[in-house]
């Protein structure tokens, strides 16, 4: 690490610029940087509570009947771990947490196009989210639906699933802005010389995640809507018996959630693709394919809904042609996945915390996407469908994939907007029980899955006690690796050493600024002469 | 990355044609549910058709239009420095706004007095196509109407700042989105109308 600019010659950041102080300067702030630090609390709070709620259901599975809770409890306690992660940690995390912070910085600009508007998208998140935990102690009590919501059962249970339902619409709608913002910013607020093909890929990544918002988030919207309409009004639209078809919920219920997946996972790839380049020290490899890569994902991913209902009672033609387009998502996939290896190649890597993050995102998000095409395929998915192959496949690719990535972006990132940064060595300790519990907690799911044990089940035959203790055991040392990752961030980022401009090296813009950045991002407005990987030309400064 | 007017101009444009998709999305779940069900049940929404009362929607087809067209004429207006017309404009709107909604209180209640909304027992006991008919029927006008009344709010909100100068000729984009938010209530609408009226 470089310490190369004098602390006392940096001007007064965007943490201590405003006469006010206290929370207010943070809540009612339209400055990218704070929002986006917000988002980053915010969503760290319920990722650590549903990761406290995963660990109650792993020590209810240590063994076969009761252990600690009923199968009531469980229930709703999937279901609430389900929809906290879903809804409130990774599908905002990234564009709400990363994107604010970085992506303006990254093109060059003061702030988003509409900062107001910023500062409301995080409200009406913050406003969901409250919904969303009141519906858990109000009412007929937690939801039992799984974070599905599926019909017919989400209209008949007397849990409180209106108003649980009616809290992911507002976060819904929070999603939509924030999308729109990012791409009218992406279009509009460039600095000069900073050409779509000079885009870092990060921003390439939000900007095609930003388009699964817009498009995709809307008919969630409406599908919430008519759940609340179905309960209050009983209108019928889904019921068999009065002529609706339950089907038809299904269909619109993953014409957003597939799509969804993107939302996670994209951004998380478009960090993958600015690590590689800085710590093998070497330009990405197949930039252009890389960048067209996030947008074909984010559209041919939006053609593969009813892969999640093979077993429903399609046609068996639609079928057919879902499972030839599931099956096309994955040239996209693999030819990211290729640059980022072919990147890494007589590059000369350094291992810290940022790329050891990003090196096991491949081998994660890998597994996962080859137990996807497992279920992709309509035969072996009737095999594996609803059991716990299905959990350890998402968790893999959810948790393995952007939730490695996020962690990735965390120790990238965090310390330009803190400028301090964390200790290297607990860093690597806790990367290393992170990847290890990982697979020990979620391995034997894939397996457990092939042998036939269901998902959303409380209870199981003897024969599934073994992989199931290894895997609540793994649950223990993954947890513990989050705590150091999480005392050894916060510890390092409040306290730690003060780092320079560019502790690696980059070439992306966010690295000329200095660290914590000004409000208005540059000292001067950044006029762009490179591509964002250009580490030999003007590139690094 | 200076927030140029111009570049402010196209930004905000760019922001709200990106919103109204949403919105056509939003409502595109319903149409596709009408879709399906119409397929399935041909005849049971050819006949629950029957039971709309076409006055009621071709008079709220003319104050919808009417008033798209005042909209737009209250942004002209603006721009050609006319503040007392755009805010004459303006009220025209609004009040045909509320016009549409009147006349759809009176619509609703007339049919929940025939026994037609969700959940009835006529519809309940009546071919099973008719009730999804009539429940596709109350949510997507419910949610048009919804949109109506965000308009009015928006519409009264610009009207403040048209008669307090800071919506002029020389930054009029808040009028502007404002109308053509308007012009998609109105199209919504113009679908609205044939698919439940018109074409059973
Ligand atoms: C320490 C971390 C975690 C643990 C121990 C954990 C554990 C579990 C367990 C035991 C289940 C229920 C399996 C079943 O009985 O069907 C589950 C379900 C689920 N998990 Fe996690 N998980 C963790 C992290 C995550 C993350 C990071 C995400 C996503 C960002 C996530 C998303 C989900 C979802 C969507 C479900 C499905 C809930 C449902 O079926 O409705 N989990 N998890
Ligand atoms: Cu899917």
């Amino acid at each position: 690490m470089q310490h190369c600019d004098d602390l006392a010659h940096q001007k007064l950041s965007f943490w201590n610029d405003t006469g006010k102080t206290g929370i207010s300067a943070w809540v009612f702030s339209t400055d990218h940087k704070r929002i986006g630090l917000l988002y980053l609390y915010s969503v760290l709070s319920f990722f650590l509570v549903a990761v406290t709620i995963g660990l109650l259901l792993k020590i209810e599975l240590i063994a076969p009947g009761r252990t600690i809770m009923g199968p009531v409890t469980y229930n709703a306690l999937f279901t609430v771990h389900g929809v906290l992660m879903i809804f409130l940690f990774i599908i905002p995390g990234f564009p709400g947490a990363f994107g604010n912070l970085v992506m303006p910085i990254q093109i060059g600009a003061s702030d988003v196009a509409f900062p107001r508007l910023n500062l409301f998208s995080w409200w009406l998140y913050l406003i969901g989210a409250v919904t969303i935990i009141f519906s858990l102690f109000t009412g007929g009590g937690p939801p039992d639906t799984g974070w599905t919501f599926y019909v017919p059962f989400s209209v008949k249970t007397g849990t409180n699933v209106s108003l649980a339902v009616f809290g992911v619409f507002i976060v819904g709608f929070s999603s939509i802005l924030t999308g729109i913002n990012f791409v009218t910013t992406i279009h509009r607020l460039r600095a000069d010389g900073m050409q779509w093909g000079r885009l870092p890929l990060f921003v390439w990544s939000v900007y095609a995640t930003a388009w699964v918002q817009i498009l995709a988030t809307p008919v969630l919207g409406i599908t919430l809507l008519l759940i609340v309409a179905e309960r209050l009004l009983g209108t019928g639209l889904f019921d068999p018996a009065r002529g609706g078809d339950p089907i038809l919920y299904q269909h619109l219920f993953w014409i957003y959630s597939h799509p969804a997946v993107y939302i996670m996972i994209l951004p998380g790839m478009g960090v993958i693709s600015e690590i590689f380049p800085v710590f093998a020290r070497k330009p990405i490899f197949g930039y252009k394919m890389i960048a067209f890569s996030s947008l074909a994902i984010a559209g041919a991913g939006s053609l593969v809904w009813a892969h999640h209902m093979f077993t429903s009672g399609m046609s068996d033609t639609a079928i057919l042609v879902f499972s030839f387009l599931t099956f096309v998502v994955a040239i996209p996939s693999a030819i990211k996945v290729f640059n980022w290896v072919a990147t890494l190649y007589k590059g000369s890597i350094s291992l810290e915390a940022p790329m050891l993050f990003a090196l096991s995102f491949i081998l994660l998000f890998s597994i996962g996407g080859l137990t996807g095409l497992l279920q992709g395929a309509a035969a072996t998915n009737i095999h594996v469908h609803d059991t716990q192959f299905v959990v350890g496949h998402f968790h893999y690719v959810i948790f393995g994939g952007a939730g490695f990535a996020f962690f990735s972006a965390m120790h990238y990132w965090l310390p330009k907007f803190y400028g301090r940064t964390y200790a290297e060595k607990p860093a690597v300790v806790a990367w290393g029980l992170l990847f290890v519990g990982f697979n020990i907690t979620y391995f034997p799911m894939i397996l457990l899955g092939l042998k036939g044990m269901p998902r959303r089940y409380y209870d199981y035959l003897p024969e599934f006690t073994h992989l199931n203790q290894l895997s609540t055991f793994g649950s223990w040392i993954l947890a513990t690796g989050l705590a150091l990752m999480l005392v050894n961030l916060s510890r390092g980022l409040l306290k730690g050493e003060p780092i320079g401009r560019n502790p690696w090296g980059g070439a992306t813009l966010e690295w000329t600024t200095q660290s914590p950045p000004v409000t208005e991002n540059f000292e001067q407005e950044p006029v762009v002469t490179h591509g964002p990987y250009d580490f030999n030309g003007a590139g690094v400064p | 990355m200076i927030q140029r007017d111009e570049n402010r101009y196209a930004g905000a444009k760019l922001g709200i044609w990106l919103f109204l998709f949403t919105e056509i999305l939003l409502f595109g779940g319903l149409f596709l549910l009408y879709a399906a069900y119409l397929s399935q049940y041909p005849h049971e929404f050819a006949s629950a058709g029957h039971e709309m009362q076409l006055a009621f929607g071709f008079a709220n087809t003319l104050v919808l239009i009417t008033s798209s067209m005042l909209a737009a004429m209250s942004l002209t207006a603006v721009q050609l420095r006319e503040q007392r017309k755009a805010l004459i404009m303006l009220g025209a709107t609004i009040f045909c706004a509320i016009i549409f909604l009147v006349n759809k209180y009176f619509e609703w209640s007339s049919e929940i007095n025939s026994g037609f909304y969700p959940n009835s027992p006529r519809l309940a006991t009546g071919p099973m196509g008719e009730a999804l008919y009539f429940s596709l029927y109350y949510l997507t006008t419910g949610l048009h109407g919804l949109h109506v009344l965000i308009g009015i709010v928006l519409l009264t909100l610009v009207s403040v700042k048209v008669s307090h100068g800071t919506i002029h000729a020389g930054n009029y984009v808040l009028l502007e989105n404002s109308a053509l938010y308007w012009h998609l209530v109105d199209l919504i609408w113009i679908f609205i109308f044939p698919l439940y009226y018109l074409v059973l």
